[in-house]
């Protein structure tokens, strides 16, 4: 497998190999020496051409513990737009001679429209409103973390579902490993299709949160409010947001997970922040270990033979 | 950590090599003389550390893991003391990463390595460049007093200035052969090609 571009490529097999590698990461992470020879002699161009500091340093560190070299570049948002010039961009980063290239775009499909480009492979760090799949895979690896199977575990996922990366990608991976999803959302945080998406839909987070093994809260983007899908924040906390009131409705054994930044008051009480439930922290940590399992297995997989002993 | 529903499959699809499967041709020992050696092994290891002061296992994932624990029993029930068994995965610090369709195992040390006597497990010495990279992977833990390693079978074709210190069997071979090592036996064969996709594989 060259690229990693959607969770759908990697299929339900793909995934838990990817569990499998990430398992030996985890225990790299915990050497006194967290760092292996691995890629040594690789070199990953990470291109973000949108802000990003979660991620972009998850995938640099995972980079730097497989002994890569990691390759910056930052794209001035306003002057990379246009397909002609992504395209010379990408041309003149695989001159310099790169293995793989992280890319961030925000546009939907940059990633499969430069794996076409490029030799190097290609791993998706979120393109658009379409895909993020190293996101999902770390939340995979978190809920696995707890010895959670995912057969018939109940997932809810909060918030606006029509304009999150996240939450298409984290729809697709629960469910190929047998995950009920529900949606929670005000209608016009939905995305029209939805119901092609192999979930549930609910409008009403109070009758959900008894039933859910695992809530699943998105960000609230600020930058969305100018289009009046919510009237007002503060609303849309009264509506959605996990007050402490609502924290209590959630079984003791319930996990609460944020792929950050959290906006503490809008899709979270200050209050819940500190929740035992909440494994915010351990999804950045389980990032790191994700994305090396990934750098790993797409780059390691080009080359000469292997012999047997 | 690793639940029923997301266990692996070994063979990897991130994998381009190609698959091959082996074909037994003669036995060469059988589960007793593999016993047989293992005690012996145990023996030469107790006589020349002065008995097991400071001494752990480690096994080379994945035919080495049971190799180091039988030889932790064997040990153990010589000496009447517990013997500290771990394994290791050097994949990642192999010269020749390319290719391989294996996922990695978990290493696990549980243990300090620095100042004590470890003796490397495996069950086929070959190339010798696996027991490179576990000298590489066992060194970032610490600074062992020495180093030692214990085979099953030494078959020869050494590409590396590596030789072991304790052997159950030394066994001639040609490249194209291949050799099978467990504690129920040693057996010489071939290898196999498989088709394209086909998502068999044993070691």
């Amino acid at each position: 497998m060259k690229d990693l571009l959607t969770i759908a490529d990697l299929g339900a097999d793909g995934i838990h190999e990817i569990m499998h590698a990430a398992d030996s990461f985890a225990e790299v992470c915990q050497r006194p020496i967290p760092k292996v020879p691995a890629l040594r002699g690789k070199t990953i161009a990470s291109m973000f051409f949108e802000d990003s500091t979660r991620t972009r340093t998850s995938f640099e560190t995972a980079a730097k513990r497989l002994s890569a070299d990691v390759m910056n570049f930052s794209a001035s948002s306003s002057s990379v737009n246009k397909g002609e010039s992504l395209r010379d961009t990408v041309e003149t980063i695989e001159a310099m001679g790169v293995d793989a290239i992280i890319v961030r775009h925000r546009s939907s499909g940059a990633p499969q429209q430069i794996s076409r480009w490029a030799n190097a492979s290609v791993i998706n760090a979120g393109d658009g409103w379409h895909a993020h799949p190293t996101q999902s895979l770390l939340d995979v690896y978190t809920i696995r973390e707890e010895g959670r199977s995912f057969e018939g575990l109940r997932i809810a996922i909060v918030g606006d579902i029509s304009h999150s990366r996240v939450a298409r990608s984290n729809i697709e991976a629960f469910t190929l490993l047998g995950a009920e999803v529900t949606l929670v959302a005000p209608p016009t945080l939905l995305p029209p299709y939805v119901e092609t998406l192999g979930a549930k839909v609910s409008h009403d987070i109070d009758t959900v949160l008894a039933n859910t093994d695992v809530l699943y809260l998105l960000r609230m983007q600020n930058e969305r409010m100018d289009q009046a899908l919510v009237p007002s924040l503060g609303e849309y906390h009264r509506a959605f947001g996990l007050t402490p009131d609502r924290a209590r409705k959630l079984a003791d054994s319930a996990l609460i997970m944020h792929p950050g930044p959290m906006n503490r008051g809008i899709e979270i009480s200050p209050e819940v922040v500190d929740d035992p439930r909440v494994r915010v922290l351990n999804q950045v940590t389980n990032g790191v270990i994700v994305r090396m399992a990934v750098l790993y297995l797409v780059l390691s997989t080009a080359g000469a033979d292997r012999s047997d002993a | 950590m690793v639940d029923a529903e997301l266990r692996r499959p070994r063979a990897s699809r991130f994998g381009r090599g190609e698959m091959t499967r082996f074909v037994p041709h003669t036995t060469v020992l059988t589960a007793d003389d593999v016993a047989r050696a293992l005690k012996r092994m145990a023996h030469e290891i107790i006589e020349r550390n002065s008995g097991l002061d400071d001494l752990v296992l480690i096994g080379l994932e994945r035919g080495g893991v049971p190799i180091a624990q039988a030889l932790g029993e064997a040990l153990s029930s010589i000496e009447n003391v517990d013997v500290e068994v771990g394994s290791v995965d050097a994949s990642f610090h192999r010269d020749d990463i390319s290719t391989t369709h294996i996922l990695p195992e978990v290493t696990r040390i549980p243990f300090s390595v620095t100042d004590k006597h470890v003796v490397l497990c495996d069950d086929v010495l070959f190339t010798g460049r696996t027991v490179r990279a576990a000298l590489d992977a066992v060194t970032d833990f610490g600074r062992p007093k020495t180093i030692q390693l214990a085979v099953v079978v030494d078959r020869g074709h050494r590409e590396l200035p590596i030789r072991p210190d304790y052997i159950g069997k030394n066994l001639p071979t040609s490249r194209n052969e291949s050799v099978r090592v467990s504690l129920d036996g040693v057996e010489l064969g071939s290898r196999e090609v498989l088709e394209q996709g086909t998502r068999e594989s044993d070691q």
